[in-house]
């Protein structure tokens, strides 16, 4: 069984976005960038998956410019058997990228495709599900658990009200959540030799998938700052507060 | 213009989040219709023909819908989407699993948890954990949007309007329901509660959320966590406020052993009124709080229970 992990290039999550100035996007110049952490945790799985002899090969596919393939190095490190980049400088919209994936899907036919549920910069939540229309596949999204056995996969889904067990026929399309596992650190010889792994580059363009913008970004602000509070000294002085300052309790 | 709104439900009931997305439909436009997709769903397809501003109702009562799978609840919705200008479902996790498919089927850009309308093709949406907040604006003659339902309020109610049923039963081929561990609670909903307590990786343990509990029970308050704590297995994963978790705005939010991350921040930052109890005193938790005890919370939560 083959498996391709999409991942992406984002900011690191303990970095605080700053808007910039001029007020047209977030300032990321000089911000330290990282493999999107529910995309580590998909890689993370994928390499479980490969380990306990479930899958064969791994391959992670990053889309974007050329720094991403630092990213990928990183995905090779903690075990992917190898890597492409689809090479652009666009910014894309989800669409766009579940488009791309699935013409990759179509080349590759990995029986399993594992993406994250969301990526911390844009916090679309979207591609996954729209790679699994795209490919006619089933999908089985903000997985906490992964079972695959007989032709399909056994997923648990965090849900609003607790959690749904659902099972896909392969070839299928999940997303991670936060409690599928926790991603391992790579070893500085795995480091070494992930740099001897094979990783391709392939133009965004020679897919013939037409990636005109279809939302435009107009303007991009801080929120609205809240104001300063208070520190108070006693139990006594908070419930007081609550009550008749900010009338927030009776 | 129309505009189709697909309620959010548990089979049960309406869920309030319907009526929030509905708030926000009204302020694209004026012709509204609901599509109630489900099983033995007749109850909520009349309470969503109550919600005010709804001008029709469509029910979809089948079997096939029981559990709200994505695949086919996504192919009825774009089956019955022509005609439409915007589609707009609730940023819950069923609205999150089921739109995008939906707008890939239709070969449209989705906008995902919107907090404002501009205009008909302009809306506001926070990114990068809530840190910046964007106006985009689309360009698809088709809108599919989710709504993040925090941001909008309750509509008002209206006599029932039309509901008309639809019998098309579209099959699920690729993906199967197998079971499902509802957290039970008699507690509100995290969403939809006007206080809410929750607990971090200060609390120590699951045992030591009982803590919270006395104090919800006076508050009529429901109990949220970090993310720490549910991954700790102090609380369940559907109790995690933040970012990648649920989204609250409640009148008051009490922050008890939590250091405000900024993905903890981004799901409660936008409540009226915070109050933070951690032991340290630089706790980025303080920098939102309108009212801040830095305190140990093992004593100072059987207080704040008893002075309640
Ligand atoms: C991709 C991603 C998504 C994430 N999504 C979310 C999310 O949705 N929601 C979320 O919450 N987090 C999320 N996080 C995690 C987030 O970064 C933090 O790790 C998490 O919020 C920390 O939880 P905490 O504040 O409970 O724990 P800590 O940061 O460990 O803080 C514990 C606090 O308790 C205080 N404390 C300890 N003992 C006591 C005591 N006796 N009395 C009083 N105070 C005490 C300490 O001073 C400390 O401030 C996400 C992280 C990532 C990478
Ligand atoms: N540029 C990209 N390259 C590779 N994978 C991506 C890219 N953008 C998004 N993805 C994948 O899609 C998931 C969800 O992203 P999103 O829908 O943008 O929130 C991510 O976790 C990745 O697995």
């Amino acid at each position: 069984m083959k498996v391709l992990v999409p991942i992406k290039r984002v900011i690191d999550y303990n970095v605080k976005a700053r808007v910039k100035a001029d007020n047209t996007d977030v300032d990321l110049n000089n911000v330290k960038m990282a493999i999107n952490p529910f995309c580590e945790i998909a890689v993370e799985e994928a390499v479980r998956l490969k380990e306990a002899g479930a899958a064969t090969e791994v391959v992670v596919v990053s889309i974007g410019d050329k720094a991403c393939q630092e990213q990928l190095r990183t995905a090779l490190a903690l075990g992917a058997d190898r890597a492409i980049q689809i090479d652009t400088e666009q910014k894309l919209e989800s669409l766009h990228v579940a488009k791309l994936l699935a013409k990759l899907v179509d080349q590759e036919q990995p029986e399993l495709v594992i993406l994250g549920k969301q990526t911390i910069d844009a916090d679309n939540n979207q591609t996954g599900q729209m790679l699994a229309a795209l490919t006619k596949r089933g999908q089985a999204t903000f997985a906490s658990k992964v079972v695959v056995e007989g032709g399909k996969a056994v997923v648990t889904r965090e849900v609003d009200g607790g959690l749904q067990t659902i099972s896909v026929a392969l070839p299928a399309i999940i997303t991670t959540d936060l409690r599928l596992n926790e991603p391992r650190y790579a070893s500085l010889p795995n480091i070494m030799k992930a740099k001897r792994k094979p990783l391709d580059v392939i133009a965004a363009d020679s897919f013939g998938v037409d990636l005109a913008p279809r939302v435009t970004l107009v303007r991009v602000e801080e929120p609205a700052k809240r104001q300063g509070g208070i520190v108070v000294e006693s139990v006594s002085e908070l419930v007081e507060k609550l009550k008749n300052e900010a009338k927030v309790i009776s | 213009m129309k505009i189709l709104v697909i309620a959010d439900h548990d089979n049960g009931a309406l869920k309030p989040e319907t009526s929030k997305v509905v708030n926000a439909a009204s302020k694209i436009g004026s012709d509204i219709t609901v599509l109630v997709a489900g099983a033995n769903v007749a109850e909520i397809a009349n309470s969503a023909a109550q919600i005010a501003g709804v001008t029709n109702v469509i029910v979809a009562d089948d079997a096939v819908y029981a559990q709200q799978l994505a695949e086919n609840t996504a192919d009825l919705v774009v089956e019955l989407a022509s005609g439409y200008s915007h589609i707009l479902a609730s940023a819950s996790t069923t609205g999150k699993n089921m739109m995008p498919r939906v707008a890939a089927l239709l070969d449209k850009s989705q906008i995902s948890e919107i907090i404002a309308v501009v205009d008909e093709n302009t809306f506001k949406r926070p990114i990068y954990a809530g840190n910046a907040i964007a106006t985009v604006q689309s360009n698809e003659d088709v809108k599919v949007l989710t709504v993040r339902a925090s941001a909008f309020d309750v509509q008002a109610s209206q006599g029932a309007v039309a509901i008309n049923s639809v019998d098309s039963a579209v099959a699920n081929t690729t993906t199967e329901f197998v079971s499902v561990e509802q957290t039970m609670s008699e507690r509100p909903e995290l969403t939809a509660a006007a206080v809410v307590i929750s607990g971090g990786r200060g609390m120590q343990n699951g045992e030591n959320f009982a803590l919270l509990e006395g104090i919800a029970d006076k508050l009529g308050a429901a109990i949220g966590a970090s993310r720490a704590a549910v991954d700790a297995g102090f609380v369940p994963n559907d109790m995690q406020v933040g970012q990648t978790g649920k989204i609250v705005a409640p009148n008051l939010y009490i922050a008890v052993g939590i250091s405000g991350a900024i993905q903890h921040l981004a799901g409660m930052k936008d409540s009226k009124v915070i109050v933070a109890i951690n032991k340290d005193p630089d706790a980025p938790i303080f920098q939102v709080a309108d009212y801040g005890l830095v305190a140990d919370l093992f004593e100072v939560l059987p207080e704040l229970e008893k002075a309640l």
